[in-house]
């Protein structure tokens, strides 16, 4: 068996990871102005939430509708960073203290808090921005998964969780600048980051980032741990009694979409230019999800797309009609949820092949559509128990 | 609670004494002592609620113990968590066929393999040679070998009974705990299966729980029947069979 073919998940993983690589490498920045270029960079970032949520909830199970929370601190540890090089005691000179970030000075702050000292460095913003929230990923995922918490129990945790970070981010207004967030970001390491040259160069990083994180992805979801996964789904005591920590299992794939969801974030601030609670919320987050479930949520390819299109159709109604996109956006859930449990890669799975084969090969379309159908129907089957789970925890 | 049964020889494999549980003031276990020796097939019978099925859970760390102690090779079960238990050489099977329904019957062999059981070590689990060689083993031993890459869902009720018994059979246990191994099976599926549990049985102790008598005959060493949490009676199944208490309260229905 090669090794790289199963990590890719045969010929047809390989194949549409290329496609996406090209898509996002090539057609975009050939095909995109740079202000539409940008846009897309931004959605990315939020694919990076939507690939963690396909691994912890697609295959985990684990239905978190707070991963808003990791977004947000990976986004702010980066910010935080980027606001204290935009503050440098030259221009900030007609503040009361100049050298601290504008909105501690307007909020009385005299000194830089102890908190925000170490971003000075970018090392340890670099480390702070994935460690943060796997920290706290951990120390969730440990609270909850190891009392047996789950299903619907654990979502409502997440959510509070998302509701706490929001109303304390907004409530320290001198440590976090409220919100309004952190705003003003200007330069990386002395590197002007809002010219169109720079975006573009951030563009890459983030779609390259990315395709790194889809890689882990599948090279968990190709080893034993991913079939663990799956096998939890469908039966938990007989994982736990075949000698298994079950709850170490979903605390590692919780973390990893932590740590994902904060690249995501971390690269928003950088490309965007500011970091608010609005990314952090219960909305985000449930946003989130919806871009992971519209996208199918047992591809991580699928979960790209669907932060694509939802993205894209968000910028697009809420321009033309700006009070009807949060009802279109809970239909739509709804509508995924109940016909197309597994989103367009499912779709695409179930029909979309079967066109693409018999439109190659004309003469015989039955024969070229006959090995497509066996290889959909596991994963149609393994859905039926979370989609039951994400109605439920539709209120 | 030490130098536990010391008057039994050779030494139990597991020696449960005092054993008690309740659930809101009812004792579903109450103060039961039971020894299962090396390489013994027990039988536990007994009408429905008697607690079979919950001594199993408490064996297994499923259900924690009120009071007593199970000691298996000298270890104390009643405090250990459930996969160390299982690590310890406890296997344990469900009532109803517990298999893995999306995942390939080879696969849910090779998850029952005691390697790879930490998180990065599940990670870098590498299917080698030694693996495939005992899965095949297995799979021959439950009467699956043709059936390796079947879809684990789509086998029958039986088959799924064979293969949840060869996912412990992978972790050579010491200990083999089944329950109601042949509820649902067709006669000659019930021939097969006692004919398996013969050969399993080889070198480990197993724990039977089960209804059917034909079966219980065929297999048993030795019966246990409970009842309200309490061992009525114990013996060879003649003995058990002719008891007038077991025959009042189980068997006579």
């Amino acid at each position: 068996m090669n090794a790289l073919d199963k990590l890719m998940g045969g010929r047809q993983g390989t194949v549409g990871l290329l496609i996406l690589a090209a898509l996002i490498l090539v057609v975009f920045p050939l095909v995109l102005d740079a202000f539409r270029l940008n846009m897309v960079g931004k959605y990315l970032t939020y694919a990076f939430v939507a690939v963690g949520l396909v691994l912890c909830w697609g295959y985990g199970g684990i239905l978190s509708l707070g991963q808003g929370v990791f977004f947000g601190l990976g986004g702010y540890c980066m910010a935080m960073f980027l606001k204290l090089e935009a503050s440098d005691p030259e221009s900030t000179k007609i503040q009361s203290t100049p050298g601290i970030p504008d909105f501690m000075d307007w909020n009385q702050l005299t000194e830089l808090p102890a908190l925000w000292v170490p971003f000075h460095s970018f090392g340890f913003t670099l480390f702070a921005v994935v460690a943060v929230p796997v920290i706290l990923a951990l120390v969730i995922g440990a609270a909850l998964f190891k009392r047996r918490v789950g299903d619907v129990y654990f979502s409502i945790v997440t959510q509070a969780i998302a509701l706490i970070l929001t109303v304390l981010i907004i409530g320290q207004q001198g440590l976090t600048g409220g919100v309004n967030g952190i705003t003003d970001l200007k330069t990386l390491l002395g590197w002007d980051i809002r010219g169109d040259g720079a975006k573009l160069l951030l563009y890459f990083v983030n779609a390259a980032l990315l395709l790194g994180c889809i890689l882990i992805g599948k090279f968990i979801l190709a080893s034993k741990l991913g079939r663990l996964l799956m096998a939890m789904r469908d039966k938990e005591e007989r994982v736990r009694f075949s000698g298994y920590d079950v709850a170490s299992f979903k605390i590692f794939v919780y973390c990893v979409a932590a740590g994902f969801s904060a690249i995501g974030g971390a690269m928003f601030a950088l490309q965007v230019g500011f970091m608010s609670p609005s990314f952090v919320g219960i909305v985000p987050s449930i946003e989130m999800v919806i871009f992971a479930a519209v996208g199918g949520r047992m591809s991580l390819l699928g979960a790209v797309y669907g932060a694509l299109l939802v993205n894209y159709g968000k910028t697009y109604f809420s321009e033309s009609f700006p009070e009807l996109w949060l009802y279109l956006m809970g239909g739509l859930f709804i509508v995924v949820v109940m016909y197309f449990p597994n989103g367009l890669a499912g779709l695409w799975e179930s029909h979309g092949r079967k066109w693409l084969a018999a439109f190659a090969k004309r003469p015989q379309p039955a024969v070229a559509a006959a090995p497509a159908k066996p290889a959909a129907q596991p994963v149609a089957k393994v859905d039926s128990p979370s989609t039951h789970n994400s109605l439920e925890t539709q209120p | 609670m030490t130098a536990t049964a010391g008057f039994h020889m050779p030494k139990p494999v597991l020696a449960i004494e005092g054993l008690t549980v309740s659930f809101d003031g009812f004792k579903a276990v109450d103060n039961l002592n039971l020894y299962i020796d090396r390489n013994e097939v027990r039988v536990v019978i007994g009408p429905n609620g008697a607690g079979k099925t919950t001594v199993l859970d408490l064996i297994c760390g499923k259900t924690r113990a009120t009071g007593g102690s199970i000691q298996f090779k000298d270890r104390e079960l009643t405090r250990m968590k459930e996969y160390d238990i299982v690590r310890a050489g406890v296997g344990r099977k469900f009532q109803t066929p517990s298999i893995y329904d999306n995942l390939s019957v080879f696969e849910n062999l090779e998850m029952s393999f005691p390697k790879g059981r930490t998180v990065f070590g599940a990670l870098f689990f590498q299917r080698s040679r030694e693996v495939t060689a005992r899965v095949d083993e297995v799979a021959a031993q439950i009467f699956l070998a043709d059936l390796l890459q079947q879809q684990a869902g789509l086998l029958s009720h039986g088959q799924k009974q064979w293969l949840e018994i060869g996912m412990l059979l992978m972790q050579d246990p010491e200990l083999l705990m089944l329950d109601e191994p042949v509820a649902g099976m067709s006669v000659s599926e019930r021939a097969q299966t006692a004919e398996l549990l013969k050969r399993i049985s080889q070198g480990r102790s197993v724990l039977v729980i089960e209804h059917d008598m034909e079966f219980v005959k065929s297999i048993a060493h030795k019966v246990t029947v409970l009842h309200q949490g309490k061992v009525l009676a114990e013996g060879s199944m003649e003995s058990v069979q002719s008891n007038p208490k077991v025959i009042e309260v189980y068997l006579g229905h």
